[in-house]
């Protein structure tokens, strides 16, 4: 199979405005993952499944990852001259990783028999911006996975032809995959709820009382 | 949240009033006896005949993913048991290769011969067992279940005594598995594979060329190849419908180059290619058993370098799969060098394989969304997870 380098040039030149990134993977697997802008995910989608060389016409795995806004730090050694003395001192650096949710898809070639090619889309944020191009027209596979996606994260897939909740119930308000999602205890399903009730479930859900 | 505001309001949808025709909507299950545990087919009828057919999930959800988040990585080998509570060592086995390449761990070669060994009797079982749940649906209550059932108890007995636990074995671990054979459980699996060919013969003698079999299942819910690959159908479903494409053969995962086998292949993807897949897999299984236990040698069975307490690998992620008995069964896994995974995916057969239901049921008899169901080989508890 074509190495990834190679598949990003190609989806580059055949669709154009896409923007490609291959994010590495440091552990042992070395399965590296092209990104790709959310807007040109299906062009691109199309393109891989189609290609002579690539063939990808099987898409085996999608699976949705909630990253919340975090604040990241990272240890790096700085020069600092200290007392007129020039000295190597650890200092911590702080970057603020914005919030998202991202959509991953594992796709394999049952004709050429090659695989995987990993692809991945972001959304712009958790909250408003939580729309991504369905692949279900591509591969039909996607059909119950972006369904389960949509119903454990609240990501929705513009293009999906029957996008409903599929393992939690129909009334069901929250999304339970998130990483800030506090489940609900036995007692705030109470039929008959009442003051004391309700003030012990809304400390519950600001989390200030564990499971 | 604004994601809230566009959900329909219901999972299902009622019918005009103002229609013409005399339709009639059912919901089979969530306890009716032939969807194998707890799920619901939405159906609607032309007299006899399927229109529609929605399926319906989520009885048996408790959230396996999130709770594997929030637990060590092998606090959830126990829990992959219940996945497929059919084949719990087949889903060990994709959960520790799924690490086993996130960590970058070895596997022992007395390991990997003793998993190929218990992936394969697990495949006998489900399928001898599947073949007898495909025909009581068809309405031989009873007796061709039984006796697969009987075959299974030999299995599950093997299983006992290597494991401690006929169904729930837990028995994989990192870079290797628990324990060692016990003393005589080779000469006893060997009687066991020995005997198994009989049984098959039995089995087939009474089904394969049984007329009422054959006019139930034959041209029934077929599945064209093109609509297989593009939906994602895998394992024996998939190779009725006329596509090669076996992991034992593509990913060579274990050891499974060494062994010699064919891979069945079927041609009209009705619901007859789907039972005589199994059957053939059956006879090759036991091809493959007999040469695993020919072969086998003594030595170590986990890799040293292993560390099961305080298990932290690397940050990244892997997706590791394997040939279950019911289908590709994957794990995908995120670590960002904690002790417990960021994310842990499971991509379930069952839930995957169900994406056609509706395509092959449409325009069949209700009685036959019954078998096309049953060809399908469910588990809920890997379909809800």
């Amino acid at each position: 199979m074509e190495t990834l380098d190679q598949i990003k040039l190609r989806i580059e030149t055949a669709v154009p405005g896409a923007i490609v990134g291959i994010l590495p993977n440091d552990s042992p697997s070395a399965q590296c993952s092209l990104w790709v802008s959310r807007e040109h995910g299906r062009a691109v989608a199309e393109l891989l499944r189609a290609d002579a060389n690539l063939k990808l016409d099987y898409c085996s795995n999608a699976t949705g990852i909630d990253w919340p806004e975090a604040e990241l730090t990272e240890k790096i050694k700085v020069k600092q001259v200290v007392d007129g003395v020039e000295k190597e001192v650890e200092e911590v650096k702080r970057t603020l990783r914005p919030g998202c949710l991202e959509v991953v898809y594992h796709l394999y070639s049952m004709e050429k028999k090659h695989g995987p090619v990993i692809l991945r889309m972001r959304t712009g944020n958790r909250a408003d911006q939580v729309h991504l191009p369905s692949l279900t027209p591509v591969w039909r596979s996607c059909e119950f996975q972006e369904r389960e996606i949509y119903d454990l994260y609240g990501l929705v897939f513009d293009g999906h032809p029957d996008l409903r909740r599929i393992l939690m119930w129909d009334g069901f308000q929250d999304f339970p995959m998130r990483k800030d999602y506090v489940g609900r205890d036995d007692y705030e399903y109470e039929p008959t709820p009442h003051d004391e009730l309700l003030e012990k479930a809304k400390l519950h859900q600001a989390g200030e009382v564990k499971k | 949240m604004s994601a809230l505001a566009e959900m329909p309001s219901r999972n299902y949808e009622l019918l005009s009033k103002d229609g013409a025709g005399e339709l009639l909507e059912v919901a089979m299950g969530p306890h009716h006896p032939s969807t194998h545990g707890v799920f619901r087919m939405d159906v609607v009828l032309d007299g006899e005949r399927v229109v529609k057919l929605k399926p319906v999930f989520g009885y048996l959800h408790r959230n396996h993913e999130k709770i594997a988040e929030g637990t060590s990585y092998l606090g959830s080998m126990p829990y992959t048991d219940r996945l497929d509570y059919f084949c719990s060592l087949t889903n060990n086995w994709a959960y520790a290769l799924a690490v086993e390449k996130l960590a970058g761990l070895q596997v022992p070669e007395r390991a990997e011969y003793i998993r190929v060994i218990t992936a394969e009797l697990t495949r006998l079982q489900n399928h001898a067992c599947l073949i007898g749940f495909l025909v009581q649906d068809m309405g031989a209550s009873g007796t061709p279940l039984m006796y697969a059932f009987r075959e299974r108890e030999k299995i599950l007995d093997l299983f006992e005594s290597l494991t401690g636990a006929r169904m729930m074995c837990n028995y994989m671990r990192f870079g290797g598995c628990r324990c060692d054979l016990p003393d005589g459980w080779l000469a006893q699996a060997q009687k066991v594979v020995d005997e198994f060919p009989k049984f098959i013969d039995e089995f087939e003698n009474f089904l394969s060329g049984n007329e009422i079999l054959m006019s139930r299942t034959q041209g029934v819910g077929v599945l064209s190849r093109e609509l297989a690959i593009n939906a994602g159908i895998t394992g024996p479903m998939l190779r009725a419908a006329g596509v090669d494409y076996d992991l034992r053969k593509v990913d060579k995962y274990g050891l499974y180059d060494r062994f010699q086998f064919r891979v069945p292949l079927g041609d009209h993807g009705d619901v007859f290619d789907r039972y005589m897949i199994r059957v053939l897999e059956m006879r090759e299984s036991v091809k493959i058993l007999e040469q695993a236990l020919a072969t086998i040698l003594p030595g170590p069975i986990v890799d040293p370098k292993t560390k099961l307490r305080g298990f932290r690998p690397k940050a990244g992620e892997a997706y590791g799969r394997i040939e279950a008995p019911k289908g590709e069964l994957g794990f995908y896994l995120i670590s960002d060098g904690s002790p417990n995974p960021y994310r842990y995916r499971v991509r379930p057969p069952s839930l995957i394989n169900l994406t056609v239901l509706e395509d092959m049921c449409l325009g069949q008899m209700i009685a036959d969304a019954v078998i096309i169901l049953g060809s399908v080989d469910i588990v809920l508890g890997e379909v809800d997870r």
